[in-house]
């Protein structure tokens, strides 16, 4: 469970997250959406522990992000941020293989071999393991850092706009192998992710929360919160639901 | 035998043949007999030689240090203004206490050289990173307008003499007793060898790095503090050597990539070779005149700066 409490942080003079209260569910996948400078960004930092927050508090599974050794908060929980610069010649499987940094701290194990392994047949990776960063299209290198996150092997995974630069079917075979790793079992992982697509919320979020101007407008089930007057409120712009084999889609009108 | 292995070999022998070629060349002959062939070694050869291989791999290493804190691999110690900052502190204790001993000068360069290292690195964060060219050219002026006022404050203090001197690198001055602080060099190495995998993710940006675990703060600080020593050991000792920490690490990045657990002892042969070899060349091609290492290794290192910028392996297509 994530517990944030009366979060607020401000960049400089200009305040960007307000008394933030909010639940994670230690399972399935959240969606976070909300326009662009709602603070779905920051928020995400001040979880992972990499932006201090002005006040309130945050905890993950009980524990203090801002109150324990880097590696040791590096093993709870993992941040890709959105659309990294990474001007590094890494090879694909050198990058993966940093996944496991806080585990090892430059002696790896057998047991890095082989996560780092399956995360690179779990992401697609294998035919592109030994191939260096820059020579790679926006897509596959947002897929080699999503493997990074992925190895990193933290019980919450928080990832800022994955799907930038992903084409439809890279896009999908994303969601779908973070909702698979994202079941409730021993190995279940919590996925947070800020998505800007509402319908690849709509299809694959078990819980949605929408966000504005560094508030929480709603935190819910993800047809609770997919609900045309609720992002009209969010969005500021007209909607319609539409639905889908059990599930809601959204148009914008 | 493994590629590693033979990898190494052909190094091993690439940087033993240049040694034992630097040993052999200078002014007077080793088996002449006019000087006793041990005592021109140990006085003359082998400090030049030892001289030359430290100061290519400490400015190789520099390099690689400062590519990875920035994210910029155009960017190198004489881009930042470090050898600048370091001037003006050794002239300043010129100034002070022209009686210095050798550690106190070499403290003050070092501690100019942070605090100028420093000043660049606050301005790389407000630079936005979309044209890599862009930070090199901000670093160009920085180290102009430092490099200005070293001029100024050497000009009014007639010790512009000592500029040039620091300014031109080159090794024919080096002799036993005026060189031994390269040696600290040795030791920075194995200090930035021992933080490879923590430079590495310092490539990685800091919200990434530190989404790792890494302590971003004080990887950068001790990243800072090896590129400061290295380039004041280097200036007060020979003078400064522009393109080695350019030419060397990104020769070796293109070749086997970014993992300086593995790639950093490259870094260092090369940079240390490289440098080794200008000075040979530079005593052999006009003879029986020298030209100042510096300004060999400038002519190699242009056209390998050119050679990044036109050949790049380019902006990862989108797609």
């Amino acid at each position: 469970m994530i517990e944030v409490r009366s979060l607020s942080y401000a960049a400089g003079a200009t305040p960007i997250l307000h008394e933030v209260g909010l639940d994670l569910a230690p399972r399935g996948i959240t969606a976070l959406i909300g326009p662009n400078g709602a603070g779905k960004s920051t928020l995400l930092h001040c979880i992972a522990g990499l932006a201090r927050p002005g006040a309130g508090t945050v905890r993950i599974d009980g524990l203090d992000p801002f109150a324990v050794p880097d590696r040791r908060r590096a093993r709870q929980v993992a941040l890709l941020q959105q659309s990294p610069t990474v001007a590094s010649r890494l090879r694909v499987a050198e990058l993966v293989g940093f996944g496991r940094w806080p585990h090892h701290a430059g002696r790896p194990g057998p047991e890095d071999a082989r996560v780092v392994a399956e995360a690179l047949t779990a992401f697609e990776l294998d035919a592109l393991a030994a191939r260096p960063l820059d020579t790679l299209s926006g897509g596959q290198r947002q897929r080699a850092m999503v493997a990074m996150a992925y190895a990193q092997a933290t019980p919450w995974l928080l990832l800022d706009e994955p799907l930038n630069a992903l084409d439809p079917r890279h896009a999908r075979d994303l969601m779908a192998r973070l909702h698979d790793l994202s079941r409730p079992g021993p190995d279940g992982r919590a996925v947070v992710v800020v998505l800007h697509d509402i319908n690849a919320a709509a299809l694959w979020a078990d819980r949605v929360v929408a966000m504005k101007d560094g508030r929480v407008i709603a935190s819910a089930g993800a047809d609770e919160v997919l609900r045309a007057e609720i992002l009209e409120e969010v969005f500021d712009t007209r909607f319609e639901i539409v639905p889908h084999r059990g599930r809601q889609l959204v148009v914008t009108l | 035998m493994t590629a590693g292995l033979r990898l190494w070999l052909g190094l091993g022998t690439a940087l033993a043949a240049l040694a034992g070629l630097s040993l052999c060349i200078g002014a007077a002959s080793l088996f002449s007999g006019d000087l006793g062939t041990g005592w021109l070694i140990a006085v003359s050869r082998f400090p030049r030689t030892a001289a030359a291989l430290l100061a290519g791999m400490g400015l190789a290493l520099a390099g690689v240090v400062i590519q990875q804190t920035v994210q910029n691999r155009l960017v190198e110690p004489a881009l930042t203004g470090t050898p600048e900052a370091a001037m003006l502190g050794l002239l300043g204790v010129t100034l002070i206490a022209p009686g210095a001993a050798p550690v106190w000068k070499m403290a003050a360069a070092t501690a100019s050289a942070l605090i100028g290292t420093a000043g660049f690195l606050a301005l790389a964060r407000r630079i936005p990173r979309q044209d890599p060219m862009l930070l090199p050219l901000v670093g160009l002026i920085y180290g102009g307008i430092l490099g200005s006022a070293g001029l100024w404050l050497a000009w009014t203090t007639d010790l512009v003499q000592y500029l040039g001197i620091w300014r031109l690198g080159e090794f024919s001055g080096v002799v036993q007793g005026r060189y031994e602080l390269l040696w600290g060099i040795a030791a920075l190495a194995l200090l930035v060898y021992a933080a490879a995998d923590r430079i590495t993710l310092l490539g990685l940006g800091e919200t990434q790095a530190r989404s790792l675990g890494l302590n971003y703060a004080q990887t950068r600080t001790l990243g800072l503090v090896a590129v400061a020593a290295i380039t004041a050991l280097v200036i007060v000792t020979v003078g400064a050597l522009p393109f080695v920490g350019l030419v060397a690490p990104n020769l070796v990045s293109r070749w086997r990539g970014d993992n300086l657990r593995a790639n950093l002892p490259l870094v260092a042969a090369g940079g240390a070779g490289m440098v080794l070899a200008a000075d040979i060349l530079g005593r052999v091609l006009r003879e029986p005149y020298e030209i100042p290492a510096a300004t060999v290794f400038g002519v190699f290192g242009a056209g390998v700066f050119l050679w990044l910028l036109y050949a790049a392996p380019g902006p990862a297509r989108n797609g």
